[in-house]
C-alpha cells in the first residue's frame, strides 16, 4: 500500500505572526516565512489578525479570550494549516481555544477545526513538513532555551536541536536547565517583577556559564524577558528567535540592539 | 439535627450525585524488576537493602544464626545484649553456641541495645522487609534498640510488594493489627538535606539471611 | 493557622532578600534536578504506574461516601473509634476530649500537614496540654515556633547553624561544650531528647497518607521512625486525617506507595512504610490500648462538588513545591498559609477565600512544570486560571490590570484601529530605543523596567511591510 500523504504537496499556511513578533520583531516573521516557502508552503498572512487572546485567558478573562479566539478562528479556518513563530500562541490555539467555547457548540466545532491544524513553527517544520534546513551556516557558539508552553504543552524539545544541528558552524552549548521557566509568564513578570527578577537571574547564570555567545528560544516573550535582563546585567549575550537563526537571517541586530549599539 | 457524620456523606453524595463515576483501575503496574526467577530475586533483594544502608550475613542453616549474629555485633563494636522476639523458632535457636550473647525474649524496652526479630518477607524490589506485629513479634522490637536485626529465609524473599502482601493473606485470615515495610535503617535529611542514618528508629539495620531453610 | 496570604507580595520582597533562604531553596531545586531524573531513570514503569495512582485516586473520589463507610465498619470491627469532624474546630475538640477522657497529660505527635491546617497543637497547649512534635524538621519548627515550609521537608528554609542555635536556645540542659556542628550531632541531640518523651506520653498523633477502606487501615510513610514509635508506645493512638486520604485497597496503596517516595524525596520507598489497622490485640505485648481516628471534612466535601475537585488527588508529595520556579524563589511562608508552592496556591484559596488569597493563583508563569511532576496528574496550571476565572469574575484584580487588559482587548478585536494605533505605538518606542535599541525606563511599564531594559521594537509591523511587499 502506498503511503497517503497527510498534506498537499504545497499547503497553504496561515502565518499567524503573533501581536509580539508583529510588534516588536517583524524580521522574525519573515523569517518564518522564508523557512516555510522553502519548506514548500505556501503563505498567506490573514490580516484581520491581532492576538491569539492568552493574556485575556490567562489573567481570567474568557469571554474576552474567546472573543480574540473567535477572530482567529474565523481569519484562519481556510488555510491548511496555522502556524506561528511561538510555542505559547500555538499552544493557546491548539489546546485552549476548544475549551473556550464549551457551551456553544458550533463554534466549539470550529475551534476544534483550527485546533487540528494549528503548529509551532519549528515543530511544524520538522514533524509535518520533514523540513531539511537550508544548508546554511551560522558562526558561533549558540545555546537553546525551551519555552514552557512548546516544551510541556507541545512537546517540542528535539525538533529545534534537529534543525540547529543542521547548521554548519553552530556549536550549540546546553544549558543546565533548559526546562526551567525563566520568569517571563506573560502579565507574571509585571505583575510580580522580583520573583520573575530572580527566576530570569537563575537562566541568565545558566546562560553565561555556558559560555555561549547568543541565546536562542522559539518564543518573543521568554526572549524580551532574557534580553532585558541580561542588557540590564550589563552582559553581551546576544538574543535572537530561532528562526532568525534557522533563516540564516542574521545580519540584522539581535534584540534589544542596534546597528550602532 | 444531623449528626457530622451524616451531613459529610450526604455533601460527598450531593457532589458526586451528577458525575460519571468512574470504575476501579483495571490494572496495577508491577515494576520488571519486582518479576525474575528465584535466584535472581534473592539477588536483587540483597543488592537494593545495602543500597538502603541495610548489612547482610548470609548462613547456611539456622543453628548458624547465633554466631553471625556473635560476629556482626562483634565487627560494629557493640554489647552482645539482645533482645529476642518472643517467637518459638527463635528461642529454640541454639544460642549456646554464641557464649558472648546474653539473650532475653519480650517486647522491647527503654535500653535495650539490639533487638532480633524474624522478618515475614523480603521484597526484592526495593530491598525490603516486611514485618507485622503479634504475640510473638512484639512490635518495639522493631523501632525502638538503636540496631535491629532481622532474620530473613530466603525462601521468603520475593518480588514485589504485591508478593508480601498475597504471603501475608495467605498466612493470616485476619491483618495483623500493624505491618510495615522497613527498607534500612531509621534517616532524615531535615537539617540542609544532609541525610543522616539513625534518627528515632533503629541507627544499623542487619539482615541475618537463611539460605533455603525456614528460621 | 492564621494567614499572611494578603501580605504575599510583601512576603515575597522579604523572601527574595534573605540569602540563607536562597541558599537552601536553590540547593533544593538542585538536587530535585539531579535526584529525580536518577530515581525515575531506574523505574522505566514510572508513567504506567502514574496513570493507574491518578486513576486509584479518582475512582477513590467518585466513591468517596462509600469508602468512607467501609473504612467507618472495618475501624470499628477491629476495635477502633471513628469521629467524623465537620470543621477543624470539631477536630481539635474531639482530639481534646479523647485525651481528657484518659486524663493525659503528653503528647508526642508525627507529621501532620492536617493538623497544622487546623491549629492543633494551639488548641491543645491552649488545654494545658503538653504536645510534642518529634519528626526532627516539625520539632525545630516547634521549638522556633515556626511553621513548616514544604510539606515533606518542612525545616528547608533553615541551616544547620540555625538548627544548633535553636537547640542552644532551647536545651536547657545542654552541656555548653556540647558541640553541635555536625548534622549528625544536631539529630542525635534531637534523638536523645524525644526518646524520654516517646516513652512517657499518654497519647500519639499521626496523620495518615492513606487510609484504606476494606481492612480500616491507617498508613503513614515515613524515614525517621518517629511516627511508629509515635503510634506504637503511647496507650492511645489517634490519627488525624482528611477525607479524601481513603482510597478502596491495600492494593491501591502498594500503587500509591511506589510514587509517592519518588516524588517527595527521590527515594525508591521510605525506610518505614507501616499500616496500623485498630488497637492492640489479644496476646499482643505491645501496640495501644485506644486506636482512633478523626476523620476531617474541613470543606472538602464542598471541594468534592465545585470545580477544583482534581485537587482533592494530591498524596502531599510536595514535588510541586520542589519543581516549582516561583517557589524556588520566595520558599513556602511567603504564601501565608499552611501549604505553600503550587498546590498552595491551588489550596489556600479554597481554605481561606480568595479574596484574602487572590496573590497565590496570580503568582505563577504557568510553565506546568508542577502539573509535569505531579504522581496524581493534577493539572495545577488549570486549576489555577480558574481561580483567576473567579478574581476577574469578583473584580478581585487591581483595577489598573483589568483596565489595561481591557484597553488591549477592545483594540485588538478591532483589527481596522488596532493596525494604526500599534503602527503609531511602535513608532514612538522604536525612536526612544534610540541608537542602543532599549529602554532603561517606560512609563506605565515598571513593572518591565524596575529590574529589565525594555527592548525597542525593531520598526514598523510586520503586518505593514508584509502588505508593502
Amino acid at each position: 500500500m502506498t503511503p497517503v500523504s497527510t498534506h498537499p504537496a504545497s499547503p497553504t499556511v496561515g502565518l499567524f505572526v503573533t501581536c509580539l513578533v508583529d510588534l516588536f520583531r517583524p524580521s522574525v516573521g519573515f523569517a518564518s516565512v522564508a523557512l516555510l516557502e522553502a519548506a514548500g508552503c505556501r503563505i498567506v498572512v490573514p490580516p484581520a489578525q491581532t492576538c491569539c487572546g492568552q493574556p485575556a485567558y490567562n489573567a481570567g478573562a474568557s469571554e474576552t479570550a474567546a472573543e480574540l479566539a473567535r477572530n482567529v478562528i474565523v481569519s484562519f479556518e481556510n488555510c491548511d494549516y496555522v502556524v506561528a513563530p511561538s510555542g505559547s500562541c500555538a499552544a493557546m490555539i491548539r489546546l485552549h481555544y476548544p475549551r473556550l467555547f464549551r457551551d456553544d457548540p458550533q463554534m466549539k466545532f470550529r475551534a476544534d477545526a483550527v485546533s487540528r491544524k494549528c503548529w509551532e513553527l519549528v515543530s511544524f517544520l520538522v514533524d509535518e513538513m520533514h523540513f531539511e534546513g537550508l544548508l546554511n551556516d551560522f558562526d558561533g557558539d549558540v545555546t537553546y532555551h525551551d519555552g514552557c508552553s512548546g516544551l510541556r504543552e507541545l512537546g517540542i524539545r528535539d525538533q529545534p536541536r534537529d534543525l540547529m544541528g543542521k547548521i554548519a558552524g553552530l556549536d550549540l552549548r546546553e544549558l543546565s536547565a533548559p526546562d526551567v521557566c525563566c520568569g517571563f509568564g506573560g502579565a507574571f513578570c509585571v505583575k510580580y517583577p522580583q520573583i520573575s527578577q530572580a527566576m530570569a537571574d537563575n537562566k541568565i547564570d545558566d546562560i553565561t556559564a555556558t559560555g555561549a555567545d547568543t541565546v536562542l528560544a522559539g518564543d518573543l516573550g521568554c526572549l524580551m524577558q532574557i534580553a532585558g535582563r541580561l542588557q540590564r546585567r550589563g552582559s553581551p549575550v546576544r538574543v535572537r528567535h530561532i528562526a532568525e537563526v534557522l533563516a540564516g537571517m542574521t545580519d540584522h541586530p539581535a534584540i534589544g540592539e542596534t546597528k550602532e549599539s | 439535627m444531623t449528626t457530622a457524620r451524616d451531613d459529610i456523606l450526604n455533601r460527598i453524595r450531593r457532589a458526586n450525585g451528577g458525575i460519571d463515576r468512574k470504575n476501579a483501575p483495571t490494572s496495577h503496574p508491577v515494576p520488571a524488576r519486582a518479576l525474575g526467577d528465584h535466584a535472581v530475586l534473592v539477588g536483587r533483594f540483597i543488592d537494593m537493602a545495602r543500597e538502603a544502608a541495610a548489612g547482610i550475613s548470609r548462613v547456611n542453616h539456622r543453628s548458624d544464626i547465633p554466631m553471625a549474629i556473635s560476629a556482626f555485633l562483634a565487627a560494629e563494636n557493640l554489647a552482645g545484649e539482645i533482645r529476642i522476639s518472643p517467637d518459638p523458632r527463635l528461642e529454640t535457636l541454639p544460642w549456646e553456641s554464641a557464649p558472648d550473647l546474653s539473650v532475653s525474649a519480650g517486647r522491647a524496652r527503654a535500653d535495650d541495645p539490639v533487638s532480633v526479630t524474624p522478618a515475614f518477607a523480603g521484597i526484592a524490589e526495593t530491598g525490603t522487609l516486611m514485618v507485622h506485629s503479634g504475640p510473638d513479634t512484639p512490635n518495639t522490637l522493631h523501632f525502638l534498640p538503636e540496631t535491629h536485626i532481622a532474620l530473613l529465609s530466603t525462601e521468603a524473599i520475593v518480588g514485589g510488594y504485591e508478593d508480601a502482601w498475597a504471603r501475608l493473606r495467605a498466612r493470616f485470615e485476619r491483618l495483623p493489627r500493624s505491618v510495615t515495610l522497613i527498607t534500612g535503617p531509621s534517616r532524615s535529611s531535615d537539617i540542609e538535606r544532609k541525610v543522616q542514618i539513625g534518627v528515632h528508629g533503629p541507627r544499623r539495620l542487619h539482615i541475618v539471611l537463611i539460605d533455603g531453610e525456614e528460621i | 493557622m492564621r494567614s499572611t496570604s494578603d501580605r504575599f507580595p510583601e512576603n515575597a520582597a522579604r523572601a527574595l532578600g534573605d540569602p540563607t533562604l536562597r541558599a537552601a531553596l536553590s540547593r533544593l531545586q538542585q538536587d530535585t534536578r539531579v535526584g529525580r531524573p536518577a530515581i525515575l531513570d531506574r523505574l522505566p514503569e514510572f508513567n504506567a504506574i502514574r496513570d493507574a495512582a491518578s486513576d486509584i485516586r479518582t475512582h477513590g473520589l467518585d466513591h468517596l461516601d462509600v469508602h468512607l463507610e467501609i473504612f467507618e465498619r472495618n475501624v470499628q470491627e477491629n476495635g477502633g473509634h471513628v469521629h467524623w469532624c465537620r470543621t477543624g474546630d470539631d477536630a481539635c475538640a474531639a482530639i481534646h476530649e479523647i485525651c481528657r477522657a484518659r486524663g493525659a497529660k503528653l503528647i508526642v505527635k508525627g507529621k501532620s500537614m492536617v493538623s497544622e491546617e487546623i491549629a492543633l497543637n494551639d488548641y491543645l497547649l491552649a488545654q494545658d496540654l503538653e504536645v510534642v512534635e518529634t519528626d526532627l524538621g516539625e520539632y525545630i519548627l516547634q521549638l522556633r515556633g515556626e511553621t513548616p515550609s514544604h510539606v515533606v521537608m518542612p525545616a528547608i528554609h533553615l541551616t544547620q547553624d540555625g538548627v544548633s542555635q535553636t537547640f542552644r536556645d532551647h536545651h536547657d540542659d545542654l552541656d555548653a561544650g556540647r558541640d553541635l556542628d555536625e548534622a549528625r550531632n544536631l539529630t542525635d541531640e534531637a534523638r536523645d531528647k524525644l526518646r524520654g518523651k516517646f516513652l512517657a506520653a499518654d497519647i500519639g498523633i499521626t496523620g495518615a497518607n492513606f487510609l484504606v477502606a476494606e481492612t480500616g487501615t491507617a498508613v503513614i510513610v515515613t524515614n525517621e521512625g518517629n511516627g511508629d514509635l509515635t503510634q506504637t508506645l503511647p496507650p492511645v493512638h489517634i490519627v488525624l486525617a482528611s477525607i479524601e486520604k481513603i482510597i478502596p485497597t491495600i492494593t491501591d496503596a502498594l500503587s500509591l506507595i511506589r510514587v509517592l517516595a519518588r516524588s517527595a524525596t527521590g527515594q525508591e520507598i521510605t525506610c518505614y512504610t507501616t499500616f496500623a489497622t485498630g488497637p492492640r490485640r489479644d496476646g499482643d505485648l505491645d501496640g495501644p490500648e485506644e486506636f482512633h481516628v478523626v476523620l476531617l471534612d474541613n470543606g472538602r466535601a464542598d471541594l468534592l462538588g465545585g470545580e477544583f475537585r482534581d485537587i482533592l488527588r494530591c498524596i502531599r508529595c510536595g514535588a510541586c513545591q520542589s519543581v516549582c520556579p516561583v517557589y524556588g524563589a520566595i520558599g513556602g511562608h511567603a504564601y501565608g498559609w499552611v501549604y505553600g508552592g503550587p498546590i498552595g496556591a491551588v489550596l489556600t484559596p479554597a481554605f481561606i477565600g480568595l479574596e484574602g488569597a487572590r496573590d497565590l493563583p496570580e503568582a505563577s508563569s504557568l510553565c506546568g512544570a508542577c502539573a509535569d511532576v505531579c504522581p496524581v496528574k493534577i493539572p495545577i496550571p488549570d486549576l489555577l486560571r480558574r481561580w483567576r476565572r473567579r478574581s476577574h469574575g469578583q473584580k478581585l484584580s487591581p483595577p489598573r490590570a483589568r483596565w489595561g487588559l481591557a484597553l488591549w482587548a477592545w483594540f485588538a478585536s478591532r483589527p481596522e484601529l488596532y493596525r494604526p494605533a500599534a503602527r503609531i505605538a511602535m513608532a514612538i518606542l522604536h525612536w526612544a530605543g534610540g541608537r542602543q535599541g532599549r529602554l532603561h525606563r517606560l512609563p506605565f511599564a515598571r513593572g518591565w523596567t524596575v529590574s529589565r531594559d525594555f527592548p525597542a521594537p525593531e520598526g514598523g509591523t510586520f503586518m505593514d511591510q508584509w502588505r508593502a511587499k
